[in-house]
């Protein structure tokens, strides 16, 4: 519904969360001061000539060292912000941004925001914005991680190089590092800022024919070794040289927790409730009814210590920690303002920025894991398939939950309880449905990192009957 | 301004030890509307101008951008892609050589009859709410989603060498999707196509050709009738796929494999690399005599996404034979994977997403050439087949052997006639096979130079749009319904 008044435009006013202390003076001088923002907001407070107003302001500073054949080939960095503003005027809403932050351009992205707002029908759910906020605090800023220089990237790309001629591999790869700050702001009074910084290292081993890989993203550096994921990525380059054609079919499947992640993260929009409500969610007709195994658990939980990102969601509202999946049942749903208030519900903290059609989604899952190391898993196999990744999934049938993708760089069959050799990679199509609902062994949850899916915090999986379809040349 | 800054950051650059620089002043602006059951859902604009800067010093590579466009912000970026670069000479094993190119200076804009920013907004989502409605009208559609997406960028690319090129493109999209959900299933059709419809370098009179609301109730019929439609069956098939699903099938299995950069190793750690190996060159047989395929970048192939004036290195658009009757011909090529293998000159495919991402080799308007057949011909020409339309899931081995496409809907074809709607038509197999199995592919009647909106690569993942000419074609002995085989 509309608001009944239209809401008086005031000086935003800073929460008590927001008025928490930043991350420090070592942080100081990466991050762009909160006054800064503060001037910006301001401006476009002043500037807009809407009923209500929404700022969401985004600086990036990112750097990328990626290296190939041995060499480093590509070395990059950026830096930019986004200003957007959301405008409300008679029970409509739109949003227009630019990266320019002079007045004239503040004013006009504020005037674009109105006048498209003015040209769209009025929504008769478009709720009012929202005030300050509480908020609980994360700590995702890591000093030593926004100091990283090219130099330190490029010296430890030099590492694993030399590890790389001594085999007589190649290595391909990226080390990254960088900072982001958003900054959302309403009208109404609300005002937060989040920061955090971001450290990957990926690297791919190349051994004639075969390929080894390995991954690691923190947001503190000091917990990425790249020296350890070479040692990783070129063991299993090795250990997959010549492997042989197995024909395709049922088999147990030791799942690392990168494949794991790449494969559950396609659940992730499944348990928002405008999924539920538009028939688009493998969980339609299935919530409260035990469809996985009874090891499933799943939360949304962006405070979790090995989790990342912002405690609040495209609205402002604090994100709470939800439970997804309770022993195989699918209980709980993630719910947006608009969304939770058309259904009854209670918001959660995880609407995307408004205008959208796809209301919300978690982005922080956590699966409870068990307490098996990978080498127990593998000795406790009679025979069965180690996954060290996917490749290229998507969707097959968005009901069954049906994935297809490829195994990658590092796909052994496991024998008598031994890995017993590389295999030829694999095209699989398997129901996600069934897979949680056939997992026999579960690893301890990490923060696992892919390609395919945002990073989570998984377990590595022993799942049976998981269905290889068809074989590869390699 | 854009020469100024483009200037300030190449004599910054050369001033701190680059051998050479190019940089790129982008001003991008966009508009996205979407609607969702028969309410606005995305209305967004946005503008975004910067500048990158790339550079060799030291024998090496470096890349840095910026939007602080100010002497101070413009000197600082050059400043670091050249520190930069020095830290890629750390780990260097010999110096960049780039193919010669001559320094062009010159204007290109991308023709279009109407600009769709200067059509008002509410008469695009007047648009988008009517073929919204239309899809609603059907019992059993339970999502009706509509969208367009425009946008405009401008770009000027100066080097030490002494370009100066200075170009304009347009770009529209548009389509409908009606989902259906129902005993068990989704099902869903899309016009004219996945991937937000069809998406060209042209102004809005593209949204207006497409029809969408004369389309819209038809998609959402067929998508309701799915439901009741038997399985695509399980077994070795003639197929027939439909233009849009042969584009993709040539992005994905011909337009990946073909980029040096993935052929020598610079994408193993990510996209991967490719199974045409340089002593394929002039040498497999990739496909059958019927397969021809080119990689046009020209105005005269069409106003593709792959459609430009010059790429980000400043190489002329140009034409290359890529398949030529089935034997292989020709990689995709920036100036150092060229002068890599010893050829003369970029074929000019290095593009870059916007200001903030280093170009890379990209696919341009990646073509079939259009055959001989009349649709209602080859059809009739098939005894026992399934004709497959729209593409719905797709997915290939990070060499491009392997894949497997699943596509939105089928028709089983028997004695020279669709007789039967068919669900969950899929279909896979081995790249090489495939094309050596096509024995039929249809006139320029039937040929769309579709456009790829989403093509990823490279880290930080960079997303450009493609183009990709294609008819249908019949492919023989292929295997279909693996996908949902249990």
């Amino acid at each position: 519904m509309p608001p009944k008044k239209p809401a008086k435009r005031s000086k935003p006013k800073a929460s008590k969360a927001a008025k928490r202390p930043m991350p420090g003076a070592a942080a100081d001088r990466f991050l762009i001061p909160r006054p800064e923002f503060e001037r910006i907001a301001e401006r476009i407070f002043k500037f807009s000539r809407a009923e209500e107003t929404e700022i969401e302001i985004d600086v990036t500073t990112d750097a990328l060292t990626r290296f190939a054949n041995n060499t480093i080939h590509q070395n990059v960095a950026e830096q930019g912000i986004s200003v957007s503003v959301r405008a409300v005027v008679n029970g409509r809403t739109a949003r227009a941004s630019t990266n320019k932050t002079d007045d004239v351009s503040l004013a006009r992205v504020a005037d674009a925001a109105l006048r498209l707002a003015k040209l769209q029908p009025p929504s008769e759910t478009l709720l009012p914005m929202l005030g300050p906020q509480k908020y609980t605090p994360v700590k995702r800023f890591f000093p030593a991680t926004a100091a990283a220089t090219p130099e330190e990237r490029a010296r430890a790309v030099v590492g694993v190089v030399k590890l790389a001629e001594r085999n007589k591999q190649t290595a391909a790869g990226i080390f990254t590092t960088g900072i982001s700050q958003s900054v959302l702001a309403t009208s109404r009074g609300l005002f937060v800022a989040h920061e955090q910084t971001r450290a990957e290292f990926s690297v791919t081993f190349l051994d004639g024919e075969s390929s080894g890989w390995a991954k690691e993203n923190f947001p503190d550096i000091s917990l990425i070794a790249p020296g350890a994921l070479a040692e990783r990525a070129s063991q299993k380059a090795r250990a997959s040289l010549h492997p042989r054609e197995i024909p395709p079919g049922h088999y147990t499947v030791i799942l690392e927790p990168a494949a794991v992640l790449d494969l559950v993260g396609f659940l992730f929009y499944d348990f928002a409730a405008t999924a539920i409500e538009d028939k688009r969610s493998c969980f339609n007709d299935r919530l409260g009814k035990r469809i996985f195994g009874g090891n499933i658990t799943v939360w949304d939980d962006v405070y979790h210590p090995l989790q990342t990102g912002a405690p609040f969601d495209g609205e402002g509202v604090p994100r709470q920690k939800v439970l997804l999946v309770d022993r195989g049942i699918p209980r709980g749903l993630v719910y947006a303002r608009e969304t939770a208030k058309r259904l009854g519900a209670k918001p959660t903290g995880h609407g995307f920025s408004l205008p959208n059609e796809y209301g919300e989604a978690p982005m922080n899952l956590v699966f409870a894991g068990g307490r098996s190391s990978l080498d127990e898993m593998i000795s406790a196999t009679g025979q069965g398939i180690l996954v060290t990744r996917f490749w290229y999934i998507r969707e097959v049938d968005p009901y069954q939950k049906i994935l297809t993708g490829m195994t990658r760089d590092g796909t052994f069959l496991v024998e008598n309880g031994q890995i017993a050799g590389p295999v030829k990679n694999f095209r699989f199509n398997e129901s996600m449905i069934e897979m949680l609902a056939s997992v026999e062994d579960l690893g301890p949850s990490v923060r696992a990192a892919g390609e395919e899916s945002f990073e989570m915090v998984v377990p590595a999986m022993k799942v049976r009957k998981f269905h290889f379809t068809e074989v590869t040349k390699f | 301004m854009m020469e100024e800054w483009a200037s300030l950051a190449l004599d910054t650059a050369a001033a701190r030890g680059a051998s050479y620089a190019d940089a790129r002043v982008v001003d991008v602006r966009q508009r996205e509307l979407s609607t969702k059951n028969s309410k606005v859902g995305t209305l967004v604009e946005s503008e975004s101008l910067g500048l990158g800067v790339r550079v060799i010093a030291g024998g090496a590579w470096g890349f840095a951008s910026t939007d602080r466009l100010n002497r101070r912000g413009i000197e600082k970026c050059a400043a670091e892609a050249v520190a930069i670069a020095r830290a890629s000479a750390l780990a260097k094993r010999h110096d960049v050589v780039l193919a010669p190119e001559q320094a062009f200076v010159d204007t290109w804009q991308s023709p279009f009859i109407k600009d769709p920013f200067r059509i008002s907004v509410d008469r695009q989502i007047a648009l988008l709410l009517e073929a919204d409605a239309e899809m609603r009208k059907v019992a059993g559609v339970t999502v009706a989603e509509t969208g367009m997406v425009f946008r405009r960028l401008e770009q000027l690319f100066a080097s030490t060498a002494g370009a100066r090129i200075h170009q304009m493109k347009m770009q529209s999209g548009a389509g409908v999707v009606a989902s259906s959900f129902a005993e068990g299933e989704l099902q869903k059709r899309s016009y004219p196509n996945s991937f937000g419809g069809q998406h060209a370098l042209r102004g809005y009179e593209l949204v207006e050709e497409l029809d969408l609301v004369g389309n819209a109730r038809r998609v959402a019929e067929e998508a309701v009738a799915l439901h009741k439609a038997p399985q695509c069956p399980e077994g070795v098939r003639t197929i027939l796929l439909d233009g849009s699903q042969v584009g993709l099938q040539v992005h994905e299995s011909i337009g990946h494999p073909i980029e040096l950069d993935r052929v020598l190793g610079m994408e193993a750690n990510f996209a991967g690399t490719s199974f045409l190996t340089l002593d394929k060159l002039n040498i497999l047989r990739y496909g059958s005599e019927h397969v021809t395929v080119v990689a046009d970048a020209r105005l005269d192939h069409g106003p593709g996404l792959g459609t430009f004036g010059y790429d980000d290195e400043g190489v002329p658009a140009q034409s290359t034979d890529i398949i030529r009757n089935g034997r292989f011909t020709g990689y995709l090529t920036s100036r150092e994977t060229a002068a890599a293998i010893g050829q003369k000159r970029s074929n000019g495919t290095m593009r870059a997403e916007s200001w903030n991402r280093l170009p890379l080799i990209r696919m341009t308007n990646i073509s079939l050439l259009p055959g001989a057949w009349k649709l209602d011909d080859l059809i009739a020409d098939t005894d026992d087949g399934i004709y497959m339309e729209t593409n719905r899931s797709w997915s290939i081995d990070d060499r491009r052997y392997h894949f497997q496409f699943g596509t939105e809907i089928g028709w089983e074809i028997k004695g020279g006639k669709k007789i039967r709607m068919l669900k969950n038509p899929s279909y896979s197999g081995i790249t090489t096979e495939f094309w050596n199995s096509c024995d039929a592919v249809c006139s320029r009647d039937y040929w769309t130079l579709w456009g790829t909106p989403n093509c990823g690569k490279g880290q930080p993942m960079q997303t450009m749009g493609t183009g990709h000419g294609a008819a249908p074609a019949r492919f023989r002995n292929v295997r279909v319904g693996v996908a949902f085989s249990r």
